[in-house]
């Protein structure tokens, strides 16, 4: 019997996981959905003057994915919970943090990639400056990963909750406002035709620091709320 | 084995749950060749003891060891020669027979490509393309069982193994149970089916109902 080594078994999972979203696409199109019609509504209920518009776009942009990925987080591991798969990771002889951060790299593939992708559409809809694209883009790159992998950790405490979803978003959505706020502030700043470095800075940190340390929250917080 | 201490042996066992004391100072040794059948009424803690015993959740008072190492410093020496099915089989709804227990088998560390063959024991041959939503409850756990047959682990833990399962896969199952047992390995089960094993294999272990 040979052992896995921590890449296939990030493989396996990954993979197994895709291939359960790409069969479950109404579950798996949700978030995005609700990205584009919360973004198109609202230049219907402001008014399409372009430079009110402009002024509010990354708000609008980046809150509607905050609130996007919120929605989707719930299911994280709640199916696995269901049926028992959690189990068998808890008690698998691999590390819980390869699991975990499979999960949450298909979670974010399946979230997050999507809403980068069509974010320059909606921005676009928005009358957002061009100059201001690069750092929309950038900011969604650095950021939506953050926002996975940090609702990761509050869907793994409440994962043993029955109805979760309200305290899921009263422990996650506190977490998400830093990123919110260097995310619209570097958008507006490069609308300016300033350098944004800065905040884009603080949210690769955020990034990194959240890459290499939810993996093990997120394993301690399913052994808590499994025990 | 050469090793005289028991495969797994716990000592002075206190499970609460709830303010509730299921079982109190609970010890017992299991060995190499033992099939021990957990029995109690419902609400007795005899899913709280396997849990327990599969390293899940933590004792309120006791420890548990293989090979006499402490299965909490040790998770990882005892996960590798541990083989536990809760009373949720595991089975993914989106995915095949074949994809469950092949994702299954390669975790364990198996051959995924033994897959398809290990399905036709367990008479889900047929089956193995159709995705487990479409399946019955039976035919769920028989995906999850079906790993038993290729697993080379030393203790299997089974939390009610056969619920939903026809007679005919019931006397499968205890001759494979007989056949790790003389391999040296351990079964623990819980069922309220009488097993039609040889008296001196089987071993007992009766939880009774607590009120406090």
């Amino acid at each position: 019997m040979s052992s896995l080594s921590y890449r296939q078994t990030f493989a396996l999972v990954l993979k197994r996981d895709l291939t359960i979203a790409f069969r479950h696409k109404d579950e798996m199109l949700n978030p995005l959905l609700f990205f584009i019609i919360v973004v198109t509504l609202f230049p219907l209920g402001i008014g399409p003057q372009a430079n009110t518009l402009a002024k509010i776009a990354p708000g609008i942009i980046w809150v509607s994915a905050l609130l996007a990925t919120l929605l989707s987080l719930d299911r994280l591991f709640k199916a696995d919970h269901n049926d028992g798969s959690l189990e068998q990771m808890l008690i698998s002889p691999q590390p819980l943090f390869i699991f975990t951060l499979a999960k949450i790299t298909a979670h974010w593939l399946l979230t997050g990639l999507p809403l980068i992708l069509v974010a320059p559409i909606l921005a676009a809809l928005l009358y957002l400056p061009e100059q201001s694209y690069s750092a929309l883009f950038l900011t969604l790159l650095l950021g939506t990963p953050v926002l996975s992998f940090i609702g990761a950790i509050g869907a793994a405490l409440t994962v043993g909750v029955k109805k979760g979803g309200v305290l899921l978003s009263l422990i996650v959505l506190p977490l998400y406002i830093p990123v919110l706020i260097f995310a619209t502030s570097a958008i507006d700043t490069a609308s300016l035709n300033l350098p944004y470095n800065g905040q884009l800075a603080i949210i690769a940190a955020l990034f990194f620091g959240s890459l290499t340390l939810a993996p093990f929250a997120v394993g301690a917080a399913l052994k808590v709320s499994t025990n | 084995m050469s090793n005289s201490s028991p495969l797994v042996q716990a000592e002075h066992l206190t499970c609460v749950r709830e303010d509730r004391i299921l079982f109190d100072q609970l010890s017992f040794a299991i060995n190499a060749g033992d099939i021990v059948q957990v029995e109690g009424p419902n609400g007795a803690g005899k899913t709280s003891l396997l849990r327990l015993l599969a390293g899940l959740s933590q004792p309120y008072e006791g420890s548990i060891s293989y090979i006499g190492k402490p299965i909490v410093q040790y998770a990882e020496r005892y996960h590798q020669d541990l083989l536990y099915l809760g009373h949720m089989p595991g089975v993914k709804a989106e995915l095949s027979a074949q994809e469950n227990l092949a994702f299954n088998l390669a975790m364990a560390g198996g051959d995924s490509s033994l897959a398809e063959d290990t399905l036709a024991k367990v008479n889900l041959l047929g089956f193995e393309d159709v995705t487990a939503s479409h399946l019955s409850a039976g035919q769920h756990r028989r995906i999850a069982l079906a790993r038993l047959w290729q697993s080379n682990a030393k203790v299997w833990i089974l939390d009610e193994p056969f619920t939903a399962i026809d007679k005919q896969g019931v006397t499968a199952l205890e001759k494979l149970f007989v056949e790790h047992a003389q391999n040296g390995g351990c079964v623990i089960l819980t069922t309220h089916q009488d097993l039609a094993l040889p008296e001196n294999m089987v071993k007992k272990i009766t939880l009774a109902y607590r009120l406090f």
